[in-house]
């Protein structure tokens, strides 16, 4: 076999799943802004992807505010640093592992949930039998996930930062001996808005690629319930990919200057 | 002679090297049922596909009620989709909502009826397949096959439609529940007057519910005529189907 070839190929194949991908996303959002809007599966997906996944985000978020806490402590006590610890939790919290984590639990639950559910959909002949009855699955399917998605993630997020400086605060007051007044001041002081800011805007596209993700497999499987398979890892694999990619891009643009 | 309902000439779709529509000529007369036979395979659904707008194919033309639709997208596809009611071979209702729901859910997605109206006729119209109004409130994991199929027409006469297309009404039913559909799919188009499109490869199901049948074999319509006069049409390739011999002129092909 030609190796050259067999490059090509791949190189070919891949700028076409990119183009794929490209084209429902655009597709997906002209029908986000387009009028009808199906405000009743909206609603159902911010229940779905918001609150539903606080269990899941809340429990990750406390425990990786802890770890970091313990860790950070250990860490600069080799050069008698312990003080930064309240500010190393924060910062980290609100701009990279809340969002990432929150992303990348959410991608597990909502985008394995979402492709499942396309895909069954797709290879049932429920998404033709929409075509059917007048409705564009588009819009009454992907829309709604769509907006959700980027809507509702930022919300969680919120919330992660919290838990997750909370749990830096617990294992900081009630083990590491810090006064609690301290590590409270230490935490607010150093804390700037565009920590929080940067977070959220990750968070919203995050929210979005995992949506898309989701619908994007689901949407195109095939083959069965082997296919609809392959179609939830997928959706779970290259969300989670994309978020770490994202994530790096989103950092570059809002901190390279600084 | 009148426009016909539908009027497919040339229809050509392939998927990558594979022909499988080769220049499709069929017309649907209004208030007649058309069905086309043919074996797995030869492209059956897709040619329901192609009408439906699901497919696009890659030549040809499809007029409904003489208005070209090959090529029509959003907001006109979905005017034309309203006079389209269709039953899926594996009846694809939705499984997260209930049965009146899917009766119901053209009604006011097309229509827009207000939702208490919609679940009255919806009520109705299962009535008309011979389900009772409990039914409406299970959901469709809960129905057997035959029920499903019956709440699938329900769903696709609802909305009045002027075309309904049948795709493999009777597959996995048993052939008392197969005659059962049969003649409720005849009473519900001759109920609402409208054409009917169906393919299947049960004869017995064509014979009952086609005033014209057409056959389908590699990409063309090669026999068409009247039902009464497929034990007669002299076609070897229509006879070795008709009578299911593995012995004859179409070979079975093994995809590779």
């Amino acid at each position: 076999m030609n190796p050259l070839a067999t490059i090509g190929r791949f190189a070919i194949a891949f700028l076409q799943r990119i183009g794929a991908v490209a084209f429902f996303a655009s597709r997906a959002v002209s029908h986000c802004v387009r009028p009808p809007f199906y405000l009743r599966h909206v609603g159902l997906q911010m229940m779905e992807i918001g609150y539903y996944s606080l269990p899941v985000v809340g429990m990750t978020a406390l425990f990786t505010g802890m770890v970091l806490a313990l860790q950070s402590y250990t860490g600069f006590a080799r050069f008698s640093a312990e003080g930064a610890v309240a500010t190393v939790v924060v910062v980290s919290i609100t701009r990279e592992l809340g969002p990432v984590i929150a992303g990348l639990m959410v991608a597990g639950r909502i985008g394995a949930s979402m492709a499942a559910e396309i895909g069954t959909m797709r290879v049932t002949e429920q998404i033709d039998a929409l075509h059917t009855l007048s409705t564009n699955p588009m819009k009454y399917l992907v829309a709604p996930r769509i907006i959700a998605g980027a809507a509702m993630l930022p919300l969680l997020v919120l919330v992660a930062d919290i838990i997750g400086v909370f749990g830096g605060y617990i294992v900081g007051v009630y083990k590491l001996d810090f006064n609690a007044g301290t590590y409270l001041k230490q935490t607010f002081d150093y804390l700037e808005v565009m920590d929080v800011v940067s977070g959220l805007v990750k968070a919203s596209v995050f929210g979005f690629i995992i949506s898309l993700m989701g619908c994007y497999h689901g949407y195109n499987s095939d083959g069965g319930a082997q296919g609809v398979g392959r179609a939830t890892t997928n959706a779970v694999v290259s969300a989670s990919i994309l978020i770490l990619v994202f994530n790096y891009g989103i950092t570059e643009i809002f901190f390279s200057g600084r | 002679m009148a426009t016909p309902k539908i009027s497919i000439r040339g229809l050509k779709k392939r998927f990558g090297s594979k022909i499988v529509l080769d220049g499709v000529d069929l017309d649907i007369g209004v208030a007649e049922s058309v069905v086309v036979i043919g074996g797995s395979g030869t492209g059956k659904s897709v040619l329901l596909k192609c009408i439906l707008g699901l497919l696009e194919p890659e030549d040809g033309s499809i007029k409904i009620d003489g208005q070209e639709v090959v090529g029509m997208r959003g907001r006109e596809r979905e005017a034309i989709n309203t006079k389209f009611g269709m039953l899926f071979q594996s009846a694809a209702l939705f499984d997260s909502m209930r049965v009146w729901e899917n009766v119901a859910f053209g009604l006011i997605a097309a229509q827009k009826l207000p939702k208490a109206e919609a679940k009255k006729i919806a009520i109705e119209k299962l009535g008309q397949v011979g389900l009772p109004p409990q039914t409406g409130e299970l959901y469709p994991a809960e129905l057997s096959g035959g029920m499903k199929k019956r709440v699938g027409l329900a769903r696709a006469i609802a909305t009045q439609p002027e075309i309904i297309f049948f795709d493999e009404p009777t597959t996995g039913l048993d052939p008392i529940m197969s005659d059962v559909i049969n003649d409720l799919i005849v009473e519900c188009v001759h109920v609402l007057g409208a054409s009917a499109l169906s393919i299947t490869h049960d004869m017995a199901s064509c014979r009952k519910i086609a005033n014209r049948v057409a056959m389908l074999y590699q990409g063309k319509i090669i026999w068409d005529g009247p039902v009464a006069q497929i034990d007669h049409s002299n076609n070897p390739f229509v006879d070795q189907f008709i009578h299911g011999r593995a012995e004859g002129p179409i070979r079975m092909q093994i995809p590779v």
